[in-house]
């Protein structure tokens, strides 16, 4: 029941993009088209659960029994921006189509401030390893749902008459804060 | 001390850890690449302008490689087109250098002033308040975005508030053109020396009281070489530079046609 807690409350109530604003440089740069924010938001999801298990085992496994706990960011960085070189391989290697759709977007997870801040609130929370396994999984999966969310209304607003001095960024950003407003609506789930 | 001692070691550590993670994943997950891009790359200006049609110079390299003609890149010119030649294997083509020439005339003695713009100093935000105090609609606004968007230093806004380019610099990248807010700014094959420096395509009576070099569309010039030169929404629009006769140039009442020395 507990972990269901925290997987509902990454995913829907403090959804990391549409409640705690982090990650938008993806959300809004990969989501012109449906196929590549799914992509998008489960490379983003694989990266941040695997950082946010990676982290976990150096914070506690190296860091807290050392007393270093004051190198938790710099440590964390350098976990993410090692996996998401791998990643980055590993789908240039896989799906080239994929690699040239991601684009800039996917080394630019490396700055992807939602993963730094999964790893980040996963120990300011003390989180349990499978919590924290948990937290980031839902955390991805919220992530992947917002992106594709915005997709699909971008989609249907290529096809609309969108009055000229709002096309383009402006649309999106009001799309995104219309999403963002909906969003609080979950506020009130979980107590 | 201890302590950061402890710290340099155990981010040594982690560092190490992660790069020979990476190494060996490297290793493993290589694509191979086509060692042609990479000398292509090389040999290109680098400046990634792309006037080739591509977004920067490194793809162009890679669409070289699929069989995209080589010679599309202005700035190295043919130079540069040679040497890849020799790479690929083929004869380059001639490269027509291209330089981007400012079809207006009207700086500020010879155009006619309306007012005065007090605005934020910017060619853009100039055109969209309605011009920057000029009577036509559709001349310099003197302002410089060309001067900012260019990267070599070609083009500048002269003493007189009107854009000036350099064709011994200018590589033709068409940057200035695409900042120009009303599209006074055209790429032209560098031999065709004789151009309309203007755009206006407003009626005679209106062009001629907004500006004093401006193309009335009298058609003087195209009873002088009908086949050289056409008339077309009120502007002089040249067709064949081989067939205008000089008394085309010499005739034109206002001088919006120019044989460039």
């Amino acid at each position: 029941m507990e972990y269901l807690v925290i997987f509902i409350s990454a995913l829907l109530i403090n959804n990391f993009v549409l409640s705690y604003f982090l990650g938008i440089c993806p959300f809004v740069g990969v989501s012109n088209k449906i196929d590549s924010a799914l992509s998008m938001g489960f490379a983003v999801t694989f990266v941040m659960t695997l950082a946010a298990i990676v982290s976990w085992g150096v914070y506690n496994l190296v860091l807290v029994p050392y007393k270093l706990e004051f190198l938790e960011i710099v440590s964390f960085i350098l976990i993410i921006a090692s996996l998401v070189q791998l990643v980055e391989m590993f789908i240039r290697k896989t799906s080239p189509t994929l690699y040239q759709a991601l684009g800039i977007y996917l080394p630019l997870i490396t700055t992807n401030c939602a993963i730094l801040g999964v790893a980040l609130l996963a120990v300011l929370k003390g989180y349990a390893f499978v919590e924290t396994v948990v937290f980031a999984f839902g955390a991805g999966l919220g992530f992947t749902l917002a992106i594709v969310m915005m997709a699909g209304i971008r989609e249907e607003l290529d096809g609309a008459d969108i009055p000229s001095p709002f096309k383009g960024p402006g649309i999106t950003f009001i799309t995104a804060g219309i999403l963002a407003l909906t969003f609080m609506g979950f506020s009130g789930l979980i107590r | 001390m201890e302590s950061i001692l402890l710290s340099i070691l155990t981010m040594g550590a982690i560092g190490l850890f992660f790069s020979a993670v990476i190494s060996v994943a490297y290793q493993k997950l290589k694509v191979e690449v086509d060692p042609r891009v990479e000398k292509i790359t090389d040999i290109l200006p680098g400046a990634n302008c792309g006037a080739c049609g591509f977004p920067g110079c490194a793809n162009y390299a890679e669409a070289i490689v699929q069989g995209a003609p080589i010679n599309k890149c202005s700035v190295g010119g043919m130079a540069v087109a040679e040497l890849i030649g020799e790479i690929m294997g083929i004869a380059p083509e001639d490269v027509v250098r291209k330089v981007a020439r400012v079809l207006c005339q009207g700086d500020n003695e010879k155009a006619v002033w309306a007012g005065e713009y007090m605005g934020i100093p910017s060619c853009a935000a100039a055109n969209l308040a309605g011009g920057a105090g000029k009577l036509c609609n559709y001349g310099c606004l003197g302002f410089g975005d060309c001067e900012k968007a260019c990267p070599f230093g070609a083009i500048k806004v002269n003493a007189r508030g009107l854009a000036e380019v350099d064709e011994n610099i200018c590589t033709g990248c068409g940057l200035c053109v695409q900042a120009c807010p009303r599209n006074v700014i055209s790429l032209e094959p560098i031999d065709k020396r004789v151009l309309v420096l203007c755009v206006s395509k407003d009626p005679g009576k209106i062009s001629k009281s907004s500006c004093k070099v401006a193309c009335i569309g009298c058609g003087l010039c195209v009873k002088k070489s009908p086949e050289g030169i056409a008339l077309e929404n009120n502007l002089a629009k040249i067709i064949d530079v081989e067939k205008i006769n000089d008394e085309s140039i010499e005739k034109c009442p206002t001088g919006a046609i120019r044989k460039l020395e």
